[in-house]
């Protein structure tokens, strides 16, 4: 194999991943059919009074956005640990750190940011408010590869594991709190009219921290477990 | 020097240093927890406004605190392990977890039997009992995770990790949930200022904390004897010591 550059190598992970869902489209249409189920059921357990839903809108997709997201997890490395390439991943003479950010890009792109755009289209359907709307896809916006970058290491962790889908929503679910807390107080402060610069700089530095440092703590893990 | 760390972290002489110092320290520990109590039962005071369920703070204050530091230990010995690959450090991070889980978890009962009298509820979504479920959630993952893996040294290696994410995490999740809401009452024990507590009620509650290591080490011993011998069952010196010296 001819060498290249860390870039086209980390292009051509990118590159295979999102091809890879483009050309299973189905399975990115699962995680989406069960967020809308997921929030159509909280109206049918409160009841249909039209206020309360609309105060508890936004939480009800973070809480959606979490629970979908976490079930796409697995397969992040699933694949390419069943037919060997993830061992090639790892052999390969590149930054590895960089390889599996790349990983963690199309799963943002393949499972979260169609959730942002169903989420929004949701709200906009139940009634929210513009500026509740936008705050809470800003924040989600900047909340997710939070979200997407915890959970590929989540994922690195129990690669090739029995049980791996309830393991990996028990290791990532108390991890992604931050996340929640200030995405949804961003969303109930837009719902009163408050600003919410505080709670999007602070999903960003989230964000950013999340950028930095996972993908070392992800490659060290998958180090680990691939021996 | 460097050798002699060496040979203090191969299992066999840990094995033999953890049987030596365990009895002592639970020695202390025992005499410890009879001052510590009969301190804070009998000698302190009752309080002005909490009466005598005040009292609680012996056991209350000492588990959380330990439950933090036990999460510290488990991270380092869980990192001495990863990056110098000291296999005692493997073995011990891995004793620490359900240690770290029950004081943990007996933060929260005890929290929550003195929340009863003096909030009125057993559970409030305040600050610091929810970062404290967090942290015993955090255990029970690290175990679900350590058990999930057979092989011990791989899952040491991803335990590690795993801890090492989580020491980032801890501060994160406890001052956005600290910024979600509180109600606990602020820290009365601070290095820099005059702690807010009289000096017969504080120093019990020191005693017992101190009874609490203690114990937290006597059976971090114990539970790494065990670890150790499973870790190593298959070698020559675990056999002898099963079935006394071979006969050649």
């Amino acid at each position: 194999m001819s060498g290249g550059t860390a870039l086209t190598a980390a292009r051509a992970v990118l590159g295979r991943d999102l091809l890879r869902a483009w050309r299973r489209r189905g399975e990115i249409v699962q995680p989406l059919v069960f967020f809308t189920i997921t929030v159509y059921l909280f109206p049918l357990a409160i009841g249909p009074a039209h206020d309360t839903l609309r105060v508890l809108l936004p939480s009800i997709v973070w809480v959606a956005v979490l629970l979908s997201m976490t079930l796409t997890l697995p397969d992040v490395f699933a694949a390419d640990h069943a037919d060997g390439s993830l061992d090639h991943l790892a052999l390969s003479p590149h930054p590895l750190a960089l390889l599996v950010l790349m990983k963690a890009g199309a799963h943002w792109l393949t499972g979260a940011a169609p959730l942002l755009v169903l989420g929004g289209l949701l709200c906009a359907v139940f009634g929210l408010e513009t500026y509740t709307l936008r705050a809470l896809l800003l924040g989600l916006l900047l909340g997710s590869p939070v979200l997407s970058l915890i959970g590929t290491l989540a994922s690195a962790l129990t690669v090739g594991l029995r049980g791996g889908t309830l393991l990996l929503a028990l290791l990532t679910l108390p991890m992604y709190i931050p996340v929640l807390i200030f995405g949804t107080s961003a969303a109930r402060n837009a719902a009163l009219g408050i600003p919410v610069q505080a709670e999007m700089y602070l999903l960003a530095g989230l964000s950013v921290l999340a950028l930095t440092l996972t993908p070392w703590a992800t490659a060290a893990a998958l180090r680990a477990r691939l021996g | 020097m460097f050798e002699r760390f060496h040979k203090f972290a191969s299992p066999p002489h840990f094995h033999a240093f953890a049987r030596m110092l365990s009895p002592w320290l639970f020695g202390v520990s025992a005499l410890l927890f009879a001052a510590g109590l009969f301190g804070g039962l009998v000698y302190a005071p009752a309080d002005y406004q909490q009466g005598e369920s005040f009292r609680i703070i012996y056991i209350h204050v000492p588990s959380a605190w330990l439950s933090m530091f036990v999460y510290m230990v488990m991270a380092s010995a869980g990192a001495v392990g990863l990056i110098w690959k000291v296999k005692m450090g493997d073995i011990v991070a891995r004793a620490c977890a359900p240690l770290g889980a029950s004081f943990t978890f007996l933060a929260l009962a005890t929290g929550s039997l003195w929340g009863k009298p003096m909030w009125g509820t057993w559970w409030v979504w305040d600050a610091r009992l929810t970062s404290e479920l967090i942290l015993l959630f955090l255990y029970l993952g690290y175990m679900a995770l350590q058990s999930a893996i057979e092989d011990r040294r791989a899952a040491a290696r991803a335990g590690a990790v795993l801890a090492i994410v989580g020491v980032v995490n801890i501060p994160i999740i406890h001052y956005s949930v600290e910024w979600w809401s509180t109600l606990h009452q602020g820290a009365t024990i601070t290095k820099l200022d005059r702690p807010s507590m009289d000096i017969s009620m504080l120093i019990p509650l020191l005693g017992m904390t101190l009874a609490f290591k203690t114990l937290f080490a006597a059976v971090l011993l114990v539970r790494t004897r065990c670890e150790i011998l499973e870790f190593e069952q298959h070698t020559n010196w675990v056999r002898e010591l099963a079935t006394g010296p071979e006969v050649r």
